[in-house]
């Protein structure tokens, strides 16, 4: 039963996380890239889309909830196969002895991708080294004992399923339940003891567990007052009141950006064919505005609800710099180097009308921290690649 | 066809299928292992571990040990099934804790200065959660104790089935 909501839910984990992968177009630019020698592992990489324009919000606040709902069915699995977790030796035979092998990457690469995710949504940075090359390769890790696993186990799980109807267990009190008949792999207990528990009670105390966790966490990614709901989720409350006061992932004071890197001074340059062009705040709000609502959403799976920002399009400003069929964009922020300060984004971004170099959003200038004086806002982009306190642009044909 | 069966202990596609996952898990491996190998696989190992050899004997002993424990005190009153009363808010505001201990801890240095939020909120949430949870259990128990009770001095001779209370 936890195997059969594992053989779903684990296989939609990977999917969103490769597609959460894929969003952060790596092969466009080494700058994207956070795992520059995947190899083969990124065979399937394709140009990002701006439609819908909600997808990385759906796409990463599904992969992070329901990670988080599937930690109960995991250790109820883990304690369901309790005595093959300590059955080390004797190795009966060669198969047998690569089939233990491959359970401790089934197992080991589970908890470790878990554990990894599940640290990194809480900015618990424990974990030995960047958090991209770890969930990554470890998800390969896993996945390659995973299919291993299924391939052995589906017809035994199959037929376990088969020998007992979901209603009648169901309808089971505890009066009348009875141990598992002995089983060839050696699960069930030799001489168990008188059972405390029903079989729906066991499966109703994870679901309950699921449940709860889902309540306590997924209004960080669903937002409205359902934010309130997620009592325990890193983003459950707005900072701040105001037309600024949605969802901060990194702050201009934690990344060192300073009122004077951003004050009178601060200049857009605009790079692309011939002369750079170069632009005050003053001028860019003069030039014509144009207005998106789009979300905010992380990695780490929250996310915002749509935003109304307004600004300059990218197109036209690709336009501006004398590339207007532009296929790429090098972005830079001013803000001291670090990860995330320099981003490349494709043609398809460029060109999207909502794709904007945001001034103001929900009628006021940006905040500090929500990258004022101009911040790059693109559809359906992970929120990291929507640079803030951006400063120079870059296009190229 | 069966001296491989008896040489290596399954049919040929056992072996086919683990030696193709095996090329993958080593392509994976290189990079995974790639920066910092050894805390990287002390940290693949060391999950499986934690969990088998820690999380799962201290889960296991503590629901031995309230079950022991727990059990010669309720002899007296009538059976009710007592235990997962118990069990089932532990093993919910546990799970909360497992999930979300370094927010209610306040281990993630980064945090508030991150995110423009405090950090200061979760430890009393999740106690808050947890005195509910055990709460309402306790309601549902004392409802349940109280009908048996009724039930009891109803027809004496028919005593409910209990089973956390059984001798």
């Amino acid at each position: 039963m936890f195997g059969l909501v594992l053989l779903i839910g684990i296989p939609m984990l990977f999917i969103t996380g490769l597609l959460s992968y894929a969003s952060y177009n790596p092969e466009l630019s080494p700058l994207n890239d956070e795992t520059p020698d995947k190899g083969v592992l990124g065979f399937y990489l394709f140009a990002w889309p701006t439609h819908p324009y909600w997808l990385y919000r759906l796409l990463q606040g599904v992969h992070v909830t329901l990670g988080v709902v599937l930690v109960p069915v995991l250790l109820a699995k883990l304690w369901s196969v309790i005595p093959k977790l300590f059955e080390w030796l004797p190795v009966r035979s060669i198969a047998h002895g690569l089939e233990r092998l491959s359970l401790l990457m089934l197992v080991g690469g589970v908890i470790f991708e878990f554990v990894t995710g599940i640290f990194n949504i809480q900015l618990y940075y424990v974990f030995p080294g960047s958090f991209y090359r770890l969930h990554f390769y470890g998800a390969w890790v896993f996945i390659a004992a995973f299919v291993v696993h299924v391939c052995l186990k589906i017809g035994r799980m199959a037929r376990a399923l088969r020998s007992r109807s979901l209603g009648d267990e169901l309808r089971t009190d505890l009066a009348h339940t009875v141990p598992e008949p002995p089983d060839p792999d050696g699960l069930v207990a030799a001489s168990p003891a008188s059972p405390t528990m029903t079989r729906r009670g066991a499966v109703g105390m994870v679901g309950a567990g699921s449940l709860l966790l889902f309540v306590v966490t997924a209004g960080q990614s669903i937002g409205g007052r359902l934010r309130a709901t997620a009592l325990l989720a890193p983003h459950n409350r707005d900072p701040g009141s105001g037309p600024n006061s949605f969802q901060v992932n990194k702050t201009a004071a934690k990344v060192g950006i300073t009122p004077a890197l951003v004050g009178p001074t601060w200049r857009l340059e605009v790079h692309g064919h011939g002369v750079p062009r170069v632009f005050t705040r003053d001028q860019l709000l003069a030039m014509p505005q144009h207005a998106a609502a789009l979300p905010i959403a992380c990695v780490e799976g929250w996310s915002t609800e749509d935003q109304q920002w307004s600004g300059l399009r990218l197109a036209d400003l690709a336009a501006l710099a004398g590339v207007p069929d532009a296929a790429s964009v090098l972005v830079q922020s001013i803000q001291p180097p670090g990860p995330f300060t320099r981003v490349v984004l494709r043609g398809n971004q460029i060109h999207d009308p909502r794709a904007l170099l945001a001034l103001r959003v929900n009628g006021a200038h940006l905040s500090l921290d929500h990258g004022y004086p101009a911040r790059i806002i693109v559809p359906a982009n992970p929120g990291v690649n929507n640079t803030k306190w951006v400063h120079r642009l870059t296009f190229r044909a | 066809m069966a001296r491989i069966v008896r040489w290596y202990g399954s049919g040929p596609l056992h072996l086919l299928v683990l030696v193709a996952s095996f090329a993958l898990t080593g392509y994976a491996m290189v990079s995974l292992f790639a920066v910092r190998p050894w805390e990287v696989a002390i940290w693949f190992v060391g999950a499986a571990i934690l969990h088998d050899l820690i999380l799962l004997p201290l889960y296991s002993l503590a629901d031995l040990s309230a079950l022991s424990v727990l059990r010669h005190r309720a002899a007296d009153g009538p059976r009710v099934p007592w235990i997962n009363h118990l069990r089932v808010p532990a093993f919910l505001s546990g799970l909360l804790l497992l999930v979300w201990f370094p927010l209610v801890f306040r281990l993630a240095v980064p945090y508030p200065g991150d995110t423009a939020l405090s950090d200061s909120v979760y430890l009393g949430r999740w106690l808050a959660i947890t005195g509910v949870l055990f709460a309402a259990s306790a309601v549902v128990f004392a409802v349940r104790l109280r009908r048996l009770r009724r039930a009891g001095r109803g027809d004496k001779s028919r005593p409910a089935a209990g089973h956390g209370a059984a001798p």
